[in-house]
């Protein structure tokens, strides 16, 4: 007792001050947006980077944490996810991820985050800090059933909702949020590719088959989405112009933002000619463009280098989309995007396995993409992306202490992650997995 | 004739005498050096950090790099035509043999991945399914020669949601058409069907036995069903148990030891961490995944300490795919076992190496790099463990099935083949346009 009691006296001796200040000193820094520094401190008050450099005395009372053999890292930001809308993907019940309706601007992923989700300090314990969360699939609450019915039915869903950036700890959503709405999801009509057994439900039978039926179906369906744009262009003149007799609508009103060029726009592509269409269609409608799902870029990766619309890469680790097709196509597709200068970020595209975004960034370096773009992959170049730029991404003075400490390379499995900051805040690293791992170990 | 013109198209293409020299050899079983191995008839002869080259031997320079054994994928679906007779609740009348599918590019890029073996099963729409086949990843090679030569014959078996899946009349059927109904629909069901099915064996075996004892004249009627079920009885077939819940695993342990006889794997088996005391003690394989979990609800208790905890506790363990994209990197699944729980990297490296071997009963001839056993290595520019590490070259038997440079170097003409053949397919749609004026009905 008297043991315990000197610990937790000891422990307030160390630990002074507010929890969201605190030194860490004799770690490697490496704050991103420039060279790493061995012996380095990083001062963090009220949650934010204060401090970074060699000589940082601790200010009296301070927190200090020791970091000698550690190595600091501004936490990772994972460019599509869906953790805290979906638990068990095979249980209609627990998705939330894809709404019914072709267009639902008004939709925001972030009201719908339950923050006790076991895949927020699952994907936190190894250093993401900060996720985007997007809708997904038509119909069903998510997974492929809506998806199937929104084909049979005819229809589909072209404006998803609005994704969220969110930083993983937070015993609210609303402590969660760094932007309510990060983008606009959306997918562009498109031309039936394989639907398999599902074809002749359709009428569409492939090539040779009732292609003419597909082709009025799709270019009925891009007059769809071109009439909305149009119909929220009026609402934006008529509230503009204060008309008699405005009334409000939340599907236009959330257009707003996305007309004004402020909230872009996430367009699921996969081949060139999807790529193409997207990119035209988006200058078209004057709106910004990220791309998602990027497999087969072809030429258009310069033309996406030209124009710098990013594309967020990922899961590195995936088949590739053809029997014909390089066997490491997706591993070499960062590198290749890289090369032509397209802006990348990652994305885990998940939450199983949202937990191995660094080792999915890893494969893409073993494949060629250059390891300090990879990492900037995951910190600086999303917060651009998302518009946090000034709020995370490096390790720099005025940011918030959003930081992972672990004992090495932390694209690499066996790095450990010691300790994760978000806001400057410990975040707790157990998770329901080590709860169990402990139960079990200890089972007699 | 025909059999000698077929036995000299089974000879390997090149059966030349390797030395890999110059690398970091983990062997898995016998530590490491930096040496060389010697492959004389696609078996190791040699090896060490000084060896004799036999003479006309191809010598490669692995440069420093790393030498690990094929790594061997204890579930796999890949290379057949057919996963899934899910009409009945006891399909081991049926084989995955019989449906090989040797032009798989799964398999060359199983290949591209390190995998030498794999253990292509069933799937898991019924209680009992059907028999499986252990193939070498020969890409290039026919149906026939792909089997593993001398592995031992195996049966997939199922356990919880999927086998009873069937039997709900919402859910999504494996291999069945929506509204057919079939028994069973419970995890106590599943119990059933296994144990009706191990009576009615039981009977058909003694029946066998009485006719051999000469105590009844007329031979039983064959059961093609059954047959498979007295080998499992009599040791000689492997039985590979899909299951994940404790519950649903214990159950079976027990059903086993009950009627007599082994269960060799258990297979994903993510709860068997809640039991492995109780799996080691019946001496039970478990073959898992590194880190998958909550997709469904009887993964909801899966975690990645899994393997780590089986391998303290005694268990014989394995990671497996189960997935033809998974399968390439099962060397970063293995690494996981490191992070999660600690194992060490010979631990990690056994994971995926000779404790699949073991579990197939193919531990004479691969697994591990040992004089005698066959010529099944793999390359990495890395150590296998790394992330960063990139499989170079791979050997099956001594003869090479996977070269980066080659991959690499062949891609342009692989590429202008392609174009050539689209052009060709496209004349043909134009003559055919031309020549067939007819549409089909709306």
């Amino acid at each position: 007792m008297r043991i315990f009691l000197l610990a937790v006296l000891g422990a307030g001796l160390v630990f002074g001050g507010a929890d969201d200040t605190f030194l860490i000193r004799n770690a490697t820094v490496h704050p991103i947006s420039g060279p790493s520094v061995e012996n380095a401190s990083v001062l963090v008050k009220d949650g934010k980077i204060a401090e970074v450099g060699v000589k940082i005395a601790a200010p009296k009372g301070v927190r200090v944490i020791e970091g000698k053999g550690l190595h600091v890292y501004p936490g990772m930001i994972d460019s599509a996810t869906q953790v805290g809308l979906s638990e068990i993907s095979s249980v209609r019940e627990t998705n939330d991820t894809g709404e019914i309706g072709e267009f639902n601007p008004q939709l925001r992923a972030v009201t719908a985050i339950n923050p006790a989700s076991e895949f927020i300090p699952v994907t936190r314990a190894n250093g993401t800090t900060t996720a985007i969360v997007m809708p997904g699939s038509a119909g069903g609450g998510g997974g492929g059933g809506g998806e199937l019915q929104a084909l049979l039915g005819g229809q589909s869903s072209y404006i998803l909702g609005q994704a969220s950036l969110v930083n993983l700890d937070g015993w609210t959503w609303e402590e969660m949020e760094v932007r309510r709405g990060a983008a606009l999801q959306m997918r562009l009509p498109q031309m039936p590719q394989s639907l398999g057994r599902f074809a002749a439900l359709l009428g569409v039978e492939g090539p040779g088959g009732n292609m003419a039926e597909a082709r009025r179906r799709l270019e009925q369906q891009k007059r769809q989405v071109a009439s909305f744009f149009e119909d929220a262009r009026r609402y934006q003149k008529a509230k503009v112009a204060k008309d008699a007799g405005f009334k409000t609508d939340l599907r236009f009103e959330a257009m707003l933002p996305v007309l004004e060029g402020k909230l872009p726009v996430m367009i699921t592509a996969t081949r060139e000619r999807q790529i193409r269409e997207a990119v035209a269609w988006a200058e078209k409608e004057k709106v910004k463009l990220v791309l998602a799902g990027v497999r087969e870029p072809g030429k258009m990766a310069e033309e996406l280098a030209k124009k710098k619309i990013p594309v967020i890469v990922g899961p590195t680790l995936a088949l590739p989309l053809d029997d014909d097709d390089p066997y490491d196509a997706a591993f070499s597709l960062p590198a290749e995007l890289h090369s032509a200068g397209v802006p990348i970020a990652f994305g885990s595209f998940g939450n199983q396995f949202a937990r191995n975004l660094p080792y999915q960034v890893a494969n893409a370096v073993a494949f060629g993409l250059p390891r300090d773009v990879a990492l900037k992959a995951v910190t600086v170049t999303p917060a651009e992306i998302w518009g946090v730029a000034g709020e995370m991404g490096s390790i720099e003075p005025g940011k918030l202490a959003n930081l992972m400490v672990t004992d090495g390379d932390p694209l690499e499995t066996r790095t450990q992650v010691k300790h994760v900051f978000i806001r400057g805040k410990a975040a707790d690293l157990e998770t329901k997995h080590t709860r169990l791992y402990q139960k079990y170990l200890a089972r007699p | 004739m025909r059999g000698l013109l077929l036995a000299l198209l089974a000879l390997p293409l090149t059966a030349a005498d390797v030395v890999i020299q110059n690398a970091k050899v983990l062997t898995v079983t016998k530590g490491e050096f930096t040496g060389s191995v010697v492959v004389r008839d696609g078996k190791i002869t040699e090896m060490g950090p000084k060896v004799m080259a036999p003479s006309g031997a191809k010598v490669v320079d692995a440069g420093g790099m790393y030498l690990m054994p094929g790594i061997i994928d204890c579930h796999s679906h890949i290379a057949a035509d057919a996963i899934n007779e899910g009409s009945v609740s006891v399909s081991s009348m049926v084989a995955i043999e019989d449906v090989l599918n040797p032009e798989d590019i799964d398999i060359y890029r199983a290949l591209a991945g390190g995998v030498t073996t794999a253990n292509v099963l069933h799937g898991s729409a019924n209680a009992i399914g059907g028999k499986c086949a252990v193939l070498k990843m020969r890409w290039g090679k026919g149906a026939r020669e792909m089997i593993f030569q001398g592995s031992k014959p195996g049966i997939k078996f199922a356990l919880g949601e999927n086998p009873k899946r069937r039997g709900s009349p919402s859910a999504s059927p494996i291999g069945g058409s929506p509204g057919n109904l079939r028994y069973p629909a419970t995890r106590m069901g599943v119990e059933d069907v296994i144990r009706e099915a191990f009576t009615e064996a039981k009977a058909y075996q003694a029946e066998w036995k009485a006719y051999q004892a000469k105590q009844i004249l007329l031979p039983p009627r064959r059961d093609l069903k059954l047959e498979p079920l007295v080998e499992i009885l009599e040791g000689k077939r492997l039985v590979h148990a899909h299951s994940y819940r404790a519950d649903e695993i214990l159950m079976l342990l027990r059903l086993a030891d009950e009627y007599g006889f082994k269960i060799k794997t258990l297979q994903h088996v993510l709860e068997g961490y809640k039991v492995a005391k109780e799996i080691a003690a019946h001496g039970a394989g478990a073959s898992t995944f590194s880190d998958w979990w909550n997709y469904k609800v009887e993964a909801a208790d899966a975690i990645p300490y899994n393997a780590a905890i089986m391998v303290k506790k005694g268990v014989l363990v394995s990671l497996n795919s189960d997935s033809a994209e998974l399968m390439r990197h099962l060397n970063q699944e293995a690494a996981k076992t490191m992070k999660y729980g600690g194992l060490t990297e010979t631990e990690a490296l056994s994971l995926i190496t000779i404790n699949p071997a073991k579990q197939l009963d193919i531990d004479s001839y691969v697994g591990s790099i040992e004089p005698g056993k066959q010529a099944d290595l793999v390359l990495y520019d890395k150590h296998p463990l790394s992330n960063y590490a990139r499989v170079q070259k791979v050997w099956i038997d001594g003869e090479m099935y996977f070269d980066r440079e080659k991959d690499m170097s062949d891609r342009a003409a692989r590429e202008g083949r392609k174009k050539t053949l689209l052009e060709k397919q496209r004349r043909a749609q134009q003559e055919q346009k031309k020549n067939v004026p007819f549409r089909r009905p709306q």
